[in-house]
């Protein structure tokens, strides 16, 4: 597989190798690939230096497709790399050949020329709009997640192709919108419009829409070293951790005030006030604020609740479900420095396929072209 | 359901499970060609269909439900009892004819059931099977239930989002679960391939927390090797400047940023002050990132009488990432979602004429379809049990009678 992709559709490769693919990423001679974005995200792959710039960088990169399945490419619909990363030229070269073209809206219609980064494709997804205070700005993730979007749905794209290849023996185009795979990221969002003419929009750190008062639930809570994510569920996932909640509280002797005397079994959320709900939240509220992400991680697991802590990168490093599984792969980096990644993403048959340092490609002699 | 000429036809899936982590795996198979039977049963039916709204006509209904129907469409519906031995029998000839199994289940539940890969190998020696929960099938945690709306804030994606000086956010639903279910479908196809070359089955086990923290790559990367820990820093990026959103006479939001000096000089003389980018404060991007309040007025005062797409549009024009902040209903109005077909009508007996969500992705030979609306419950009872598993019609009376299909 050739990976000739810049930041929008890394991640389509590396999902690619991690399952046992031979991905070599193609980079200019003088490309930056010392980012730790790009280590996290090309691991694996073997790493080779093309000019397409210049006629031999092309020419090579051509006999490369011409023994190829599979080619991931970024290509700038109307600007040069889109003549050379067209299919239907480089079907001429290798009709098996996949050609996977990731851009931000697609190959074609009225914004496929579009200029635009991380930000506005979660602006054009939607993403955004559901994000952030209600009567505040919309907000992205402060890390970059489109372009995750869109590698990860290039990776879906190109085994179907792969799948399809197998029954009639040619390659063809999978042409990825970034813009449509951030749709996928906001659930059943977009439903509520079309069924019912409701607009959701962002809702902050509270959740709304359950109580027919228009009360709203705290969902993220402050705590000794950070923030905690748990909300005053009903039913019956409700009744077990809301039970389990106040146990956990009259271990510790805190003051339950109106928590003491709910029946949990009956607690049905959707008529609800919002004094009502204020005065239960105020316990819980000092309560969670003497306690550790941690130490609610651990007991939510213990008592089956359904919660977590909100954790930053530095609690999921150390998180010892992860540990216990293996995910984290130490691999030799730059200078020969062990690097912990994050390692494939599924155990398959029960083992997860180890990961491989990036490699410079030993030169050698670039096959054939096939006639 | 599934046309001769598309990319996955002649793949069968069967899905045990509910909600998104599951069922949206199988919906992207069955928009290419599979041909999909989801399995719930009347006494526990997907939890999508009476948990979640919206309704039709706001009404809960048991096929009444846009949510379920959303992540369902394109595949067969069937119901067993799973706590009869008859219903057990059907599920294994179900997975006896399938090449897939998608389960998200809690871990163990299918074993309990006799539907555990092992067992089930052993009548279908190739079958591939995904399951996939919230920590993985291993682990101290391995039993922990959850929903993925929250697990999105222990792997990172709440914490990274909002204010610098304020909480955390939520990203509206299980933002992770579909990170999880779009690299199960990479999984689940891998192995396809793998079973076309080897002729082995495989057993995938896909945590969603492990899956959401590939997004995260980087910054994890970052972590491990610098001690960086990456913070939510509201709509800033370390790179470029401005970079945020911004808000407009229509209501709207407009979303821009400059990676460039050069940029910056375009985007100023949309502005109608040119000279700003001359201006030594503002001149490179770190002067941009501590002169802020400068460029928000600047920005403010030229977005506030302009309508967000109209702004987007003259900001493209002039070669400066621009575009408007899409809400739920400007995504039914997209002209390049249009051109793209990524929402497609298709009746639903209950719910009537739905919009359903393409892939991201599309094929130039094969391409895919919506080929139905969402099943309702047990709808697909007849046409999968007679016609595909080929119970004879006294067959399917008797198990109907032992109430084995409620």
């Amino acid at each position: 597989m050739l990976d000739c992709s810049e930041r929008l559709a890394w991640l389509a490769g590396r999902l690619l190798a991690d399952l046992g693919a031979a991905v070599t990423k193609l980079e200019a001679p003088r490309a930056d690939v010392s980012s730790v974005e790009w280590r996290a995200l090309n691991v694996n792959k073997r790493l080779r230096r093309l000019d397409f710039a210049e006629p031999a960088g092309r020419r090579a990169l051509d006999e490369l497709a011409a023994s190829a399945d599979i080619l991931i490419a970024t290509p700038h619909p109307g600007a040069g790399d889109a003549e050379i990363f067209d299919h239907r030229r480089l079907a001429r070269i290798n009709p098996r050949l996949i050609v996977v073209a990731v851009t931000p809206f697609g190959l074609t219609g009225p914004k496929a020329g579009w200029l635009v980064s991380d930000i506005e494709i979660m602006a054009a997804g939607g993403a955004m709009s559901l994000a952030g205070e209600p009567d505040g700005a919309p907000m992205r993730v402060s890390a970059t997640q489109s372009y995750a979007w869109a590698g990860a749905q290039a990776a879906v794209g190109a085994l179907t192709a792969l799948a399809a290849r197998a029954r009639t023996g040619r390659g063809q185009l999978v042409d990825v919108s970034a813009q449509a795979a951030v749709i996928t990221a906001i659930a059943h969002a977009p439903a509520f419009v079309d069924i019912l003419g409701i607009v959701p929009t962002r809702a902050g750190a509270y959740m709304t829409g359950r109580s027919v008062t228009g009360a709203r639930f705290r969902v993220f809570w402050p705590c000794r070293d950070g923030h905690v994510n748990f909300i005053l569920y009903g039913g019956g996932a409700g009744r077990r951790t809301n039970e389990q909640l106040v146990a956990w509280m009259r271990e510790r002797n805190v003051d339950l005030g109106p928590l003491a005397a709910i029946d949990w079994a009956r607690f049905d959320p959707t008529g609800s006030t919002q004094d009502q709900i204020d005065a239960m939240e105020a316990p819980i509220a000092k309560f969670f604020s003497s306690i550790s992400k941690r130490e609610f991680l651990e007991q939510a697991h213990r008592r089956e609740m359904l919660g977590y802590p909100v954790s930053n990168v530095a609690d999921i490093a150390t998180d010892p479900q992860l540990e216990a599984r293996g995910f984290w792969q130490d691999i030799a980096g730059p200078g020969g420095r062990s690097e912990r990644h994050c390692g494939a993403f599924v155990i398959v048959d029960g083992v997860r396929p180890p990961l491989v340092p990036t490699a410079d490609e030993p030169d050698r002699a670039l096959p054939k072209v096939a006639t | 359901m599934s046309a001769g000429v598309q990319a996955l036809a002649g793949i069968n899936v069967v899905e045990f499970g509910g909600y998104a982590a599951g069922p949206h795996i199988g919906k992207m198979l069955a928009n290419f060609g599979a041909m999909v039977v989801h399995v719930e049963s009347m006494g526990r039916p997907d939890g999508f269909r009476l948990q979640y709204p919206p309704y039709k006509d706001n009404k809960p209904g048991i096929n009444a439900g846009g949510c379920f129907a959303f992540f369902n469409d394109s595949k067969f519906g069937v119901t067993l009892d799973l706590k009869k031995p008859e219903g057990i029998v059907l599920a294994r000839r179900l997975t006896d004819w399938c090449d897939i199994v998608i389960e998200n289940m809690r871990p163990g539940v299918m074993e309990r059931l006799g539907l555990g890969y092992e067992s089930l190998r052993t009548t279908n020696p190739d079958l591939i099977m995904l399951s996939t929960c919230n920590m993985g099938q291993t682990g101290p945690r391995a039993d922990t239930p959850g929903f993925g709306s929250q697990l999105s804030a222990l792997a990172g994606m709440c914490g990274l989002t909002g204010e610098r000086d304020g909480p955390p956010m939520l990203l509206y639903g299980p933002y992770i679960d579909f990170i999880a279910s779009t690299l199960g479908a990479v999984a689940v196809l891998a192995a396809l391939e793998k079973r076309r070359r080897t002729g082995a089955g495989t057993l995938l086990d896909i945590s969603q927390y492990e899956c959401g923290l590939l997004f995260l790559a980087g910054p994890l990367l970052d972590y491990h090797v610098n001690g960086k820990i990456a913070e939510r820093c509201g709509n800033d990026d370390p790179v470029a400047a401005p970079h945020g959103v911004w808000s407009c006479r229509d209501g709207g939001w407009l979303a821009l940023s400059c990676w460039t000096d050069a940029e910056f000089a375009r985007l100023c003389a949309v502005l109608g002050k040119p000279e700003l980018s001359a201006d030594p404060r503002v001149a490179t991007a770190a002067g941009r990132k501590s002169h802020r309040a400068l460029l928000d007025a600047a920005i403010t005062d030229w977005s506030r009488p302009r309508d967000a797409e109209k702004a987007a549009e003259i900001l493209q024009g002039a070669g400066v990432h621009a575009h408007v902040v899409e809400t739920m209903a400007d995504l039914f109005a997209d002209p390049q979602l249009e051109a793209r077909r990524q929402w497609r009508r298709r009746p639903h007996p209950v719910i009537g004429n739905q919009a359903y969500l393409m892939p991201a992705f599309d094929l130039s030979e094969t391409p895919g379809e919506i080929t139905c609306a969402a099943p309702t419950l047990g709808g697909d009872n007849e046409k999968v049990f007679r016609e595909l598993l080929g119970l004879t019609e006294r067959e399917y009376a008797d198990y109907r009678a032992q109430k084995v299909f409620d």
